[in-house]
């Protein structure tokens, strides 16, 4: 029990905490974006995959570790093309396109793979990002090592909270974002173009989906495999419901989940006798209560999955 | 006058239907225009391709001369055009600012100047006196205010030319009395302005021009002052119409009979020891102001709610505790209030609706199958029989417009030969014509023997459909007082509550 809780003041458990946090940051905001906008995006666990898959290759055949993420974030953003061409001006069903999309971009990502790499006995690998230490910040006690100590697409994702959340509620560009998830019939009676703004939006917002990926190669680990998104990406469209579409709180509940994914981890090595089953399980089971505390007083763009036709009544 | 705005040749169609035609209008300076014409006339679609909502296949806008370009609402605003669409173009979940804001500012803009923004909108409030709270959330607006936000949004981005797309059909009286006299101030302000209407009164009262559309033709342009009345219903409708005349004939006996009745719900009394009876072709009005029980009295007979004490008995039997479905079973019928939330499922289509209520009976559905070619056939039926224009049995009932609509449920109802039928506000909204329509249908009714109770806040119905007729105030019944009886002043008293005081003296 003791030990336990001294788990609780280390560092290293910390760390991790930010460390597995960043892929989620990046797709809830992702997430969060599309749905501001109206559009639901369950492309997400494949256009994460494609971003994986790509950083790590652009790396892999000789590319710079940024050049990676930029060609993820592209790679996403062609994906969320893709999804917002069918949803937006076609007005299809965006649950239908979205896990058509998930299995169309996992499969290809793996395919491409394939086609490209040698596989042999293990996988091959790359050099990724190494932590890097802010001069003078990273030399505070306890606040150093953990916020200051840490990789570059990490700080890259808590920047993008920052300045999501500025874009979405002091721009006129947010407004007109957020607007067109509440009633693009607003929108156009402004003078707007709203599956436009919709189109923008999936297609940034799958770019940030992209890089999610993207980091899961790049830097948590240095080699692609197929599955390793491990639906991280159904973890972000929860998340967005728990951050009730707010950047800000997209933020504090992908550190909530990546705090009880590490320390349960941890936790499997002191506590003995019971099944490690049972840890996995833990950062899901709560991840549903919060959402059931939090999520019903949520507001739903209302707007959300309504597809949007000029002309129309 | 110099027009300010000129459409010349509009053309407009949907596939095969012929929305507009060869309309041709101008606005002058500082002038108040009214569109009239019935519902389906077209004159929401002619606004919409001035506002480049639409675009028309033939002809031409131009505002201060200059012709705008197609199809483009921003064009549009920037020529000075503003307008107050009939269906609110609002974000309940944003603020008053946001709402008005969204869109006038450059989108690659850094940031957004909320303070300059609100002070421009807190002048323009004042000056045309339209108070609004810049900070309130739009779903906490009353519809009256929601209103005045999207006035207000179209003089944000100094419009010149305002339209309004039927502003009073979501007003009280008082309301729209009020919103007349603030456009009015408007056009001492150099504003010229075109409203929406099918309704003669206000036409009269409020415009300086009355153009009418019907069939999507221009029929007729008058200058207000030298028409009347009884000369552009005719002009509207094509043909003088006549609202039917209620016959005197034998009264049967009780049908419906609440005995004592009061309902609370959530600790609220929503109606308070209602006793009424309603007997065999007879119908009972009931009037009152909006809001005074009307809601609940309407969801007691639809079987929506149950009452706390006392009974509700048709034929004799106690029904209070049916529900909807049994209600319905045991012979009673419902034209509700709010006919695109309670009456139609809108995505359906016509005939889907036509056997909604009657999803189990044998006649629609076979081992748990819907029995489609009857269920079409018996649309096809109410269709013709109720005269239901503008579809078939498979459109989507939404498309319909509100008095063809309204003739579909209230067929729906009386097809199946009801002992009891609640009409509650079966005319809100619809047009002079689909007005006559359903009250000829509600009397045929009567005449065959169907106990109807009617619920409306339009006097003149009331007067003119109902054998008795009992006020409704703050979830109390007045004594029923004879058709007969029942001046305007009477009514007014009853309405107002002062029966209670009689009662006492
Ligand atoms: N987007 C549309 N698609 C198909 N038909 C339409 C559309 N808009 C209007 N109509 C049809 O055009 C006619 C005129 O409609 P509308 O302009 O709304 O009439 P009004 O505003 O005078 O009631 C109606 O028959 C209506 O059904
Ligand atoms: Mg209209």
């Amino acid at each position: 029990m003791i030990e336990a809780l001294d788990l609780l003041m280390s560092e290293s458990l910390w760390a991790a905490v930010l460390r597995i946090a960043t892929p989620l940051i990046f797709g809830v905001l992702g997430a969060l974006l599309c749905e501001r906008s109206g559009v639901l995006n369950l492309g997400i666990e494949g256009i994460m995959t494609m971003g994986a898959m790509t950083g790590w290759l652009t790396v892999y055949l000789g590319g710079d570790l940024w050049m990676g993420l930029v060609i993820a974030a592209l790679a996403g953003a062609l994906m969320g093309l893709l999804h917002a061409g069918l949803t937006v001006p076609l007005g299809l069903s965006q649950h239908v396109s979205g896990l058509g999309i998930t299995l169309f971009a996992s499969a290809l990502a793996y395919y491409l793979y394939r086609l490209i790499v040698e596989v042999g006995e293990t996988p091959p690998t790359i050099e990724p990002f190494r932590p890097y230490a802010v001069p003078v910040l990273s030399d505070i006690p306890v606040l150093g090592p953990v916020l200051f100590t840490q990789t570059a697409p990490t700080y890259l994702a808590l920047v993008t909270v920052a300045v999501l959340a500025y874009v979405l509620a002091r721009t006129p560009l947010g407004l007109a974002i957020r607007m067109t998830g509440e009633n693009p019939h607003a929108v156009e009676a402004q003078g707007l173009n709203p599956n436009a703004l919709r189109v923008g939006a999936v297609v940034a917002g799958s770019a940030l989906m992209g890089l999610g990926g993207a980091f899961l190669t790049t830097a948590a680990f240095n080699s692609f495999f197929p599955e390793m998104v491990q639906g991280r990406g159904w973890i972000c469209i929860a998340l967005v419901v728990f951050a009730s579409w707010q950047p800000g709180k997209a933020l504090v509940g992908a550190l909530l989940f990546a705090f009880f994914d590490a320390y349960q981890l941890r936790l499997q090595t002191v506590v003995e006798g019971v099944p490690y089953q049972l840890f996995l399980m833990a950062p899901y089971v709560l991840s549903i209560v919060a959402l059931i505390l939090v999520a019903r007083r949520a507001e739903v763009p209302e707007a959300l999955m309504a597809p949007y036709r000029r002309g129309e009544r | 006058m110099t027009p300010v705005l000129e459409l010349s040749h509009i053309t407009k169609r949907f596939g095969p239907l012929v929305a507009n035609e060869d309309v041709s209008l101008r606005l002058g300076q500082g002038e108040i225009l009214a569109l009239l014409g019935e519902n389906g006339a077209g004159k929401t679609t002619l606004m919409n391709i001035l506002f480049g909502h639409y675009e028309a296949d033939e002809g031409e806008v131009r505002v201060f001369g200059e012709t705008l370009p197609a199809g483009k609402p921003r064009a549009a605003i920037a020529a000075g055009v503003g307008m107050v669409h009939q269906h609110f173009t609002l974000a309940g979940n944003l603020s008053v600012l946001d709402n008005v804001m969204l869109g006038s500012e450059r989108l690659s803009r850094i940031g957004s100047d909320r303070r300059a923004a609100r002070k421009k909108l807190m002048a323009i409030s004042e000056r045309f006196g339209l108070p609004v709270d810049p900070d309130a959330r739009v779903s906490k607006l009353s519809v009256g205010e929601r209103q005045r936000v999207e006035i207000l949004k179209a003089l944000y981005r100094d419009a010149r030319v305002l339209i309004l797309d039927e502003p009073t059909a979501v007003l009280a009286r008082p309301e729209a009395e009020r919103l007349f006299e603030t456009l009015r101030g408007m056009t001492q302000d150099g504003l010229s302005l075109i409203f929406i209407s099918h309704k003669l009164h206000e036409v009269m009262a409020a415009s300086d021009r009355v153009a009418v559309l019907r069939g999507g033709r221009m029929v007729a342009e008058r200058a207000t002052s030298e028409t009347s009345s009884s000369e552009l219903a005719e002009l509207m409708v094509g043909r003088k119409v006549q609202r039917p005349v209620r016959q005197d004939h034998a009264i049967g006996a009780p049908v419906l009979q609440a005995e004592r009745i009061t309902i609370v719900e959530e600790g609220e009394t929503r109606l308070e020891d209602i006793s009424f009876t309603v007997n065999e072709g007879e119908i009972l009005g009931i009037v009152g102001v909006s809001g005074n029980g009307q809601g609940a009295l309407g969801a007691l007979l639809s079987g929506l709610m149950a009452p706390t004490s006392g009974a509700l008995r048709l034929n004799g039997a106690d029904v209070g505790q049916l529900g909807p479905r049994g209600l319905i079973a045991a012979g009673a019928a419902r034209v509700p209030e709010d006919r695109h939330a309670e009456g139609a499922v809108g995505e359906m289509t016509v005939w889907e609706n036509a056997i909604l209520e009657r999803l189990r009976s044998a006649a629609f559905s076979r081992f748990g199958f819907v029995r489609r070619a009857e269920a079409k056939a018996h649309a096809r039926e109410l269709i013709q029989r109720f005269d239901v224009r503008g579809a078939g049995p498979d459109t989507r009932i939404r498309l319909l417009s509100g008095g063809n609509m309204q003739k579909l449920i209230l067929g729906r109802c009386l097809a199946t030969g009801p002992r009891f039928l609640l009409a509650n506000q079966p005319t809100r909204g619809l047009d002079e014509g689909a007005i006559a329509a359903v009250h000829e249908e509600l009397l045929a009714a009567r005449a065959e023997g169907a106990a109807i109770l009617l619920i409306s806040e339009e006097l003149e119905e009331a007067v003119q459909l109902s054998d008795r007729i009992q006020a409704i105030v703050k979830g109390r019944l007045s004594e029923p007082v004879a058709a007969g009886e029942a001046d305007a002043r009477r009514l007014g008293l009853m309405m107002a509550g002062v029966w209670d005081t009689q009662d006492a003296a």
